[in-house]
């Protein structure tokens, strides 16, 4: 019993401390974006925030750069991964290689690389932020590579696609009416993933000059610091509420599974 | 946009080649529909790799050398290759000690607890999404004018910058790295924890064993290696982090990754444009080391942890 107690006494010493440790800069950023003149408490720096229209049009650059990352990486990834379970098994090693590759190379060192290939890419396809995509969508793979390949391996997918085959379905109808609903969980949890990472995104968007939210919130800091913290516990707020929502998603496939 | 077209072409494409061989060698048609992938891996991701770590033995004019190289003992660029080295060491440790303590206090709770939840998403906030906030928050906090430097100035009389800018040199960073390093630590380090099964912590009790025993012959061995694992992987995330660090220090590039910067920005000596592709495969190799020692490792656990 006396190792019970002091078990729990420690356990809540460490909470205690890393708690604090951890909210407090959540507490100065809270009370740093409300200062106001001479000791005074204001919202200010949390309207001027709509007003600041280089911060919003990087905010819709940055939403909308989410969505087409997912998007790709949804596109190429699972007909892929799905494909060469079902045809092509010689490739999985070197596909998951392919995909975690992005691990052991650190985001400012692809950006080297990546710098003459996006001077390419802005002379044909244009210069619009959007073409970061293609970058994002390599910095998503490791990640969205794990949750895929874990919705895959948790359904039987050669015996599914057998049964949809013999009953007629042509390839596309057995991707997109049986895999992608059978592993539609991890499908979210990959594209919420890809979401809060491109948001989050300032290594590649900055050293390649296009204008998103964290190049916006970095070069804002400069002029008026409060608008920038606001919007950096904004940011880190969202992120927090997407990553909580993804724990229930995990959940419910558990649950569905031990109710099967 | 179009290399989205290719995607969609080749799946009806895929669907002819059906009746070929469904046990034997995949058809060559088979092949195509992995094509859009490759394709586009091979672009954005191997090209640009290659781009570096071959642009890394070449002089301006595209001839092999080895001066990019050899450049890299020397000077401010060895100074900044010794330095991340050390920060990402010293916040490796520190991360890997308390993100263990933290990682063992949720472990023991409830495993669908709300304090769990919270940490376990907090924490992945932090480690993998904090970039540019968590610089900002840190200026909130203990910046020239943050919350705790002005309550330290203001109530106890201690001036946090009396010394030097302490905060946008190498201690402020080692500061701001345990942010994201200690979160980093919860999420590796949780399931190695979750592993261990309360049979052994029974056995042990059963068989008289005490609480010391237990980590000592038990828990202890089985979680050094995914801890030492964690370590390492905690090493090589520190050491290739840029966001937070760029948006902290503005002047001077103690670190590699803000050497890189420099290069990129346009601060380039004549006769050294590739020496900044010499910098990434130095840091390549760093990393590529920590996460290949992290390999062998966690091969080690996986024939414990079955």
């Amino acid at each position: 019993m006396g190792s019970l107690v002091k078990q729990r006494v420690l356990r809540t010493i460490v909470l205690l401390v890393l708690g604090v440790y951890f909210i407090l800069p959540l507490i100065a950023m809270a009370e740093f974006s409300t200062r106001g003149r001479e000791g005074s408490r204001s919202l200010e720096s949390w309207t001027s925030i709509v007003d600041d229209e280089g911060l919003m049009e990087a905010l819709v650059n940055s939403l909308l750069l989410s969505v087409t990352s997912a998007v790709l990486m949804l596109v190429l990834l699972v007909p892929t991964m799905a494909w060469i379970r079902l045809r092509l098994p010689q490739l999985q090693r070197f596909v998951e290689f392919l995909c975690l590759l992005p691990l052991a190379i650190p985001a400012i060192v692809l950006v080297v690389g990546m710098a003459p290939l996006y001077a390419w890419v802005n002379y044909f396809l244009g210069d619009s932020p959007l073409t970061l995509t293609y970058a994002y969508t390599i910095l998503v793979l490791p990640f969205a590579y794990r949750a895929v390949d874990a919705g895959l391996s948790a359904i039987d997918l050669k015996t599914l696609a057998e049964a949809a085959r013999s009953l007629g379905a042509s390839w596309f109808t057995v991707l997109w009416k049986v895999v992608v609903p059978n592993i539609r969980v991890a499908l979210i949890g990959a594209s919420l993933l890809s979401v809060a990472l491109v948001l989050g995104e300032f290594t590649i968007a900055s050293l390649l000059n296009f204008d998103t939210l964290q190049v916006q919130v970095n070069l804002l800091g400069k002029r008026n610091a409060g608008v920038s913290i606001a919007v950096s516990l904004l940011c880190l707020i969202f992120a927090f509420v997407l990553l909580f929502a993804l724990s229930y998603v995990g959940q419910r496939r558990r649950q569905t599974v031990v109710e099967e | 946009m179009t290399s989205v077209a290719p995607v969609a072409a080749a799946k009806p494409g895929g669907s002819t080649p059906k009746k070929g061989g469904a046990a034997g060698r995949p058809s060559a048609a088979a092949w195509l529909v992995a094509v859009p992938f490759l394709a586009f891996v091979g672009t954005f991701l191997v090209y640009p790799t290659v781009l570096v770590l071959f642009g890394a033995f070449q002089d301006s004019n595209g001839a092999f050398t080895l001066e990019n190289l050899t450049t890299l003992f020397t000077g401010v660029v060895f100074d900044a290759f010794v330095r991340s080295i050390e920060l990402s060491a010293l916040t490796a440790v520190i991360g890997a000690i308390f993100g263990a303590l933290l990682t063992w206090a949720i472990a023991v709770g409830n495993p669908d607890g709300m304090l769990r939840r919270t940490v376990v998403a907090g924490s992945g906030v932090l480690a993998q999404f904090g970039g540019v906030p968590l610089a900002f928050a840190f200026l909130a906090t203990v910046g020239f004018e943050g919350l705790v430097t002005k309550f330290l100035r203001d109530n106890v009389g201690i001036d946090l910058f009396a010394g030097s800018a302490w905060l946008f040199e190498l201690p402020g960073l080692t500061l701001v790295y345990t942010f994201f390093q200690i979160p980093l630590m919860v999420i590796v380090f949780l399931p190695a924890l979750d592993g261990l099964r309360p049979q052994w912590r029974e056995a042990n009790a059963s068989l008289g064993g005490t609480s010391w025993t237990y980590w000592r012959h038990v828990g202890g061995p089985i979680l050094t290696p995914p801890f030492l694992g964690a370590l390492l992987l905690l090493f090589a995330n520190a050491f290739s982090a840029y966001a937070t660090a760029a948006a902290l220090v503005s002047q001077g590039s103690p670190i590699v990754p803000l050497q890189i910067r420099g290069f990129l920005t346009g601060e380039v000596v004549l006769g050294q444009e590739n020496l900044g592709k010499a910098l990434g495969l130095g840091m390549v190799i760093v990393v590529s080391i920590a996460m290949g020692v992290n390999v062998l490792l966690q091969k080690r656990v996986a024939k414990w942890v079955r």
